[in-house]
């Protein structure tokens, strides 16, 4: 894998991805620390790691699995009291379908 | 005899069964202090003065009936980033700045039904990204051995809040090194615990597969108090550990005669700071002068640990921060003008500048065509990194070497070079990829400055590093040593 440079457009997609609104000075400024990081992160493809199996929990565990019942009782009230505006039990946010 | 806020639980639990004060003059006393210290320092968010007093008062009340949790009535704080019921929980970022709790994290309802008053949340890096707790959105800690200098991070005011006499012992989270490198700089002991020992459920997720929770206390005796209380299984945390949680305050009195303790060859590298140098190594032989056996070992994957990190932290990050939309809790935006509108007003007004930088690169790696390349391939080498761990475990029982590379830096020093803040995390950051526990612990000093040394323990031997560490506190004073605050 090549030595990435994060171009200005490469920032814009990801900001896209990441819901992120980046503009103005911020681009050039996002485009090389993420050149940065990348750079630093790059070390890793001289290591050779054929055949080797990744390794997402750090204990190899497997998720524990729990029987399949209800044990949560319903707050609505109690979880939308911290939420920035709601009405009738629902959470509103701008009008989606004109 | 050392003043009230200095003193251990261990002490303050004798005092308080011999009645020589209460948990309420206590806990004033340690509200006085963070009233007229703590604007110097920041080291708090929030202070829960009323209910903690009212808190003391019932843990006095349980007291005088002779039946009593056992740690009644001793003062601590918790790191910001975990969950407290009815009190706001901010993770250090503007986007949590008006969220209440609906609940209590696991450990905390643990840490209560042992009997703990707490006296506040402390200040942090946003998120728990950072590693001098300058990326706060409260503001910069300072360090109280040096106004000048860092308290490290991510658990910055935990660390600093102790260091200073706010508080008897805290709570932190480490991700990278987040409880161990603060612990380091600000001269005190703190333990990471084995993945899944301790509850993530209600600790604000940063990166799932690396964060563990643990305690930050004046002594390992302290910590292993601490421990006691927060360790075991939870249902409701997927990850959780269902082991038996043993005694650890049993276990930290047991002779390290015959222990064996690897020198970690790469951790003592030509970026290593030469007083650093000196006082670990002093530090091993006064463990050897114990019983311990040392010889040298080796992590050839140790170079490789800082690149898999940040890549996986980052893209672990971006998946766990996606939550925060503006809709259900946290920061919204002022009149957004569409739904697209209100997700990125909301993010890139509430995040600050290195969370959104870890979003980004996290969703750089986890998008399509660079997924193999990046997520994949710090998998992997995650997994290299966790094998040679194992291999050194089969020659000795633990890994000493120091926490940091330099003992507390300049405020302002590295927040221009993202990468050099990274690199303080280097003796630190393979142990999470690994899931194994680890503690630092006060091991000399710099021109004022505390140095820090780090055991590495086989998982689940947290009771083993407790020792260990009891058994070096027994022999030298480092973790007895206060910054004089003047007052």
């Amino acid at each position: 894998m090549p030595p990435i440079t994060v171009t200005q457009d490469l920032v814009l997609a990801v900001a896209e991805l990441s819901q992120l609104n980046i503009d103005g000075a911020d681009i050039d400024d996002y485009a090389v620390d993420m050149t940065k990081v990348l750079a630093l992160v790059e070390q890793m493809h001289g290591v050779d790691t054929s055949g080797i199996a990744p390794m997402s929990n750090p204990t190899d565990a497997s998720q524990q699995l729990r029987a399949d019942e209800v044990t949560e009782t319903d707050q609505r009230e109690r979880f939308q009291a911290i939420a920035p505006e709601t009405d009738g039990g629902f959470y509103l946010v701008p009008r989606v379908v004109e | 005899m050392s003043e009230l806020h200095d003193k251990t639980i261990s002490q303050l639990l004798l005092d308080l069964d011999n009645k020589a004060f209460s948990s309420v003059e206590l806990t004033g006393h340690y509200l006085d202090r963070i009233e007229r210290l703590d604007p110097a320092i920041n080291s708090y968010i929030t202070v829960l003065r009323e209910p903690a007093l009212a808190r003391a008062a019932a843990m006095d009340v349980a007291r005088q009936k002779g039946i009593h949790p056992p740690l009644a009535g001793i003062p601590i704080a918790h790191k910001d980033i975990i969950c407290t019921q009815g009190v706001r929980t901010s993770a250090g970022s503007r986007m949590l700045d008006n969220f209440i709790a609906p609940y209590n994290a696991t450990l905390v309802e643990q840490l209560n039904d042992a009997g703990v008053v707490t006296l506040g949340k402390t200040n942090m890096d946003e998120f728990a990204m950072g590693s001098s707790n300058e990326n706060s959105y409260y503001g910069p800690v300072r360090n109280p051995w040096r106004a000048d200098r860092v308290p490290g991070g991510s658990s910055g005011g935990s660390a600093a809040s102790l260091a200073a006499g706010l508080c008897a012992a805290t709570t932190g989270t480490d991700t990278g090194g987040s409880i161990r490198q603060p612990a380091a700089f600000c001269g005190i002991t703190g333990l990471k615990p084995t993945y899944g020992r301790v509850s993530r459920w209600g600790v604000i997720a940063y990166a799932s597969s690396l964060d563990q929770a643990g305690p930050m206390a004046r002594t390992a005796e302290d910590a292993a108090h601490l421990l006691q209380a927060m360790a075991g299984f939870d249902h409701r945390d997927s990850t959780s550990i269902n082991q038996p949680v043993p005694d650890y305050l049993a276990q930290i009195n047991g002779s390290i005669k015959g222990l064996k303790i690897g020198i970690c060859t790469e951790y003592f590298d030509e970026g290593l700071d030469d007083d650093i140098r000196t006082a670990v190594m002093a530090a091993a032989k006064t463990l050897e002068s114990m019983g311990a056996i040392l010889s040298e070992v080796s992590l050839p994957n140790t170079q490789h640990a800082i690149p898999a990190y940040y890549v996986i932290a980052p893209a672990e990050c971006s998946s766990n921060l996606a939550r925060y939309d503006g809709v259900r809790f946290g920061y919204r935006c002022a009149d957004p003008e569409s739904i697209e509108d209100l997700y990125k007003r909301s993010r890139s007004e509430g995040f600050g500048r290195e969370v959104k930088s870890r979003i980004m690169v996290g969703t750089f790696a986890l998008s399509a065509g660079y997924y193999e390349a990046y997520y994949r391939k710090a998998q992997q080498i995650r997994r290299l990194i966790s094998a040679d761990f194992s291999q050194v475990f089969d020659q000795v029982d633990y890994i000493l070497g120091p926490t940091t590379p330099s003992t507390a830096f300049k405020l302002g020093e590295k927040v221009d070079d993202q990468v050099a803040m990274y690199l303080q995390d280097i003796y630190t950051i393979a142990v999470n990829l690994a899931g194994l526990p680890a503690i630092s612990i006060p091991a000399g000093q710099s021109q004022g400055l505390p140095i820090g040394l780090q055991l590495i323990g086989r998982h689940l031997d947290e009771g083993g590093l407790l020792k260990v560490a009891h058994n070096f506190q027994q022999a030298s004073d480092w973790h007895a040593q206060r910054p004089n605050d003047g007052q």
